[in-house]
């Protein structure tokens, strides 16, 4: 079977863009991938295309040129980019097509996601007396592991910081003021123990990839990305997931973030220890916290210690979040893996300016957790 | 139970309570394989059988974890009063059944406690234009004996 790899990344900014379809982000995202990639619109033979709010976003072929190439459209929550990926991947990988893209674009309403809880299998009274919102679950969680694992308030307030940091040097990042830790700790709770400065907001933004089959990337770039593996897992029986009314004693189950974790390592043939950067599903500074150590990077507890050795900063042993994560950048639904992946894209090119990792960075891990309880990991290389 | 009371939805918890019968929440349980649901479930998530009977779940527990809410949820398909007073939410463990997301009478996640005893009770939540209350289950911490 012959390998994908990345030959092309483009990102519109994340933000609020009054008057500007998510079409035209898209549109934007993908012209800036193919100039990357050097590759013209019809060169393109088959692609994964997603989004939350745009009813038809296959409908960006009226903006780029109607070709008649297959683009289908895909949805996974929050793991959809990584479905996006993980398919236009196996299209070459199986043989299908040559050049692919993976595109996700969104333009959400301001305030949190307000959907009628029956789409999700919900009943009404789960809704109407208000326990149908995710922020709950984050808070829930993180105040379990917080309890079970010796994690503080001040290493959320860290981690928060540090993302607000990141987006700082990152020009198409949406929230891009300095935060110190006290100054996160004096935002109002919301769910407690996570606080206003410590959860990211739903926006506006796109982003897209070009892949190609690994033989055929030396027309194109000197630079290549391997796309290593990709895993998509949901729920099983016994974890405590998002939007839960109930679920069963016995044993801890693990996450879908463990499962999807330990099959993309295995698959790539590359372990946690090969990590050299990350970019972890930051719905809120807990979930980077955990999310750390069910992606295997370290183990339950240890990122008190780490977080305040400075081991996730940019120029630490294992930089998290470097564009800013979710925190900084916010979250168009479809866009926010691939915005993630563009990022890893960078920093193994060597090309991420000033919030370039040092050294010469070789595997690239990105991870994406939502409702109802889907994980999605990709694995990359050079 | 006042007449002017109503439950949120049928078949959540029994109705009305009185001083001989307090309220229990009502679940499932599958016939064959025994996994118990709330809300009660025809359909079982584990085995994939189709069949279940009504089983009363513990009206006792203990705090599993919490949070808090801390501004109106949006609306649909919240329909609390306009006038909002933060909560807070939690997973009580029944034992030996499985782990319920519940209101919890407690605002003050300073008075709360991973591990504490948690009891079942029913709360007004919500006030309808014809004066109804609604009313909802929800958890409150134990007295401890003696207190
Ligand atoms: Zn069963």
């Amino acid at each position: 079977m012959t390998e994908a790899v990345i030959i092309g990344a483009g990102l519109h900014p994340f933000g609020r863009f009054p008057g500007k379809p998510a079409l035209d982000m898209g549109a934007d995202a993908v012209r800036l991938a193919l100039a990357d990639a050097g590759v013209t619109w019809p060169q393109i033979q088959g692609g994964y295309i997603g989004s939350y709010e745009v009813a038809n976003p296959d409908a960006i072929v009226g903006r780029l040129g109607l070709t008649g190439v297959p683009l289908r459209g895909v949805f996974n929550g929050c793991a959809t980019a990584g479905t996006a990926i993980a398919l236009a991947a196996r299209a070459i990988e199986t043989g299908e097509h040559d050049l692919t893209i993976a595109i996700g674009l969104d333009k959400h309403p301001r305030g949190a996601f307000a959907a009628d809880p029956s789409v999700a299998g919900i009943p009404s009274w789960y809704g109407q007396t208000g326990l149908f919102l995710t922020t709950h679950f984050f808070g829930m969680k993180i105040n379990r592991y917080m309890h079970d694992h010796g994690i503080s308030h001040e290493t959320l307030a860290r981690v928060a910081s540090k993302n607000f940091r990141n987006a700082a040097g990152n020009d198409k990042a949406w929230r891009r003021t300095p935060l110190t830790p006290e100054e996160v700790l004096a935002s109002p709770v919301l769910n407690y123990p996570l606080r206003q400065f410590m959860y990211c907001g739903p926006n506006e933004g796109a982003a897209a990839l070009i892949l190609c089959r690994a033989d055929q990337a030396h027309k194109y770039t000197g630079k290549p990305v391997r796309v290593r593996s990709t895993a998509l897992r949901s729920r099983r029986l016994g974890a405590f997931e998002v939007q839960s009314p109930s679920f069963p004693v016995g044993e801890p189950v693990a996450s879908p973030t463990v499962d999807a974790s330990l099959a993309a390592y295995e698959s790539a043939g590359i372990g946690p220890e090969d990590v050299d950067v990350a970019q972890l599903q930051d719905t809120d500074a807990g979930s980077e916290i955990i999310h750390m150590a069910e992606n295997g990077l370290c183990k339950d507890g240890e990122q008190e210690r780490l977080i305040a050795e400075g081991v996730t900063e940019i120029g630490g042993r294992l930089p998290v979040n470097t564009d800013g994560g979710l925190l900084g950048n916010g979250e168009p639904i479809g866009a926010s893996g691939l915005r993630q992946i563009h990022e890893i894209v960078l920093q193994l090119r060597g090309t991420a300016g000033d919030r370039q990792i040092p050294g010469t960075p070789r595997v690239g891990y990105t991870h994406l957790y939502g409702a109802p309880g889907a994980s999605a990991v990709t694995i990359l290389s050079t | 139970m006042t007449l002017n009371q109503k439950p949120v939805a049928e078949g959540l918890f029994t109705w009305p309570p009185d001083a001989t019968a307090p309220p229990r929440l009502i679940g499932s349980e599958c016939v064959a394989c025994g996994l118990i649901s709330f809300p009660a479930a025809a359909d079982c998530v584990r085995c994939a059988s189709q069949e279940s009977r009504q089983r009363l779940l513990s009206d006792r527990g203990t705090l599993w974890t919490y949070t808090t809410q801390n501004f109106r949820p949006p609306s649909p398909p919240y329909d609390g009063p306009d006038a909002f007073e933060p909560y807070a939410v939690g997973y009580i463990e029944l034992p030996g059944e499985l782990l319920v997301e519940a209101r919890l009478t407690e605002p003050d996640p300073e008075k709360l406690k991973v591990g504490q005893d948690m009891r079942l009770t029913l709360v007004p939540y919500a006030v309808r234009d014809d004066g109804t209350e609604v009313v909802t289950f929800a958890f409150t911490p134990m007295e401890k004996e003696g207190s």
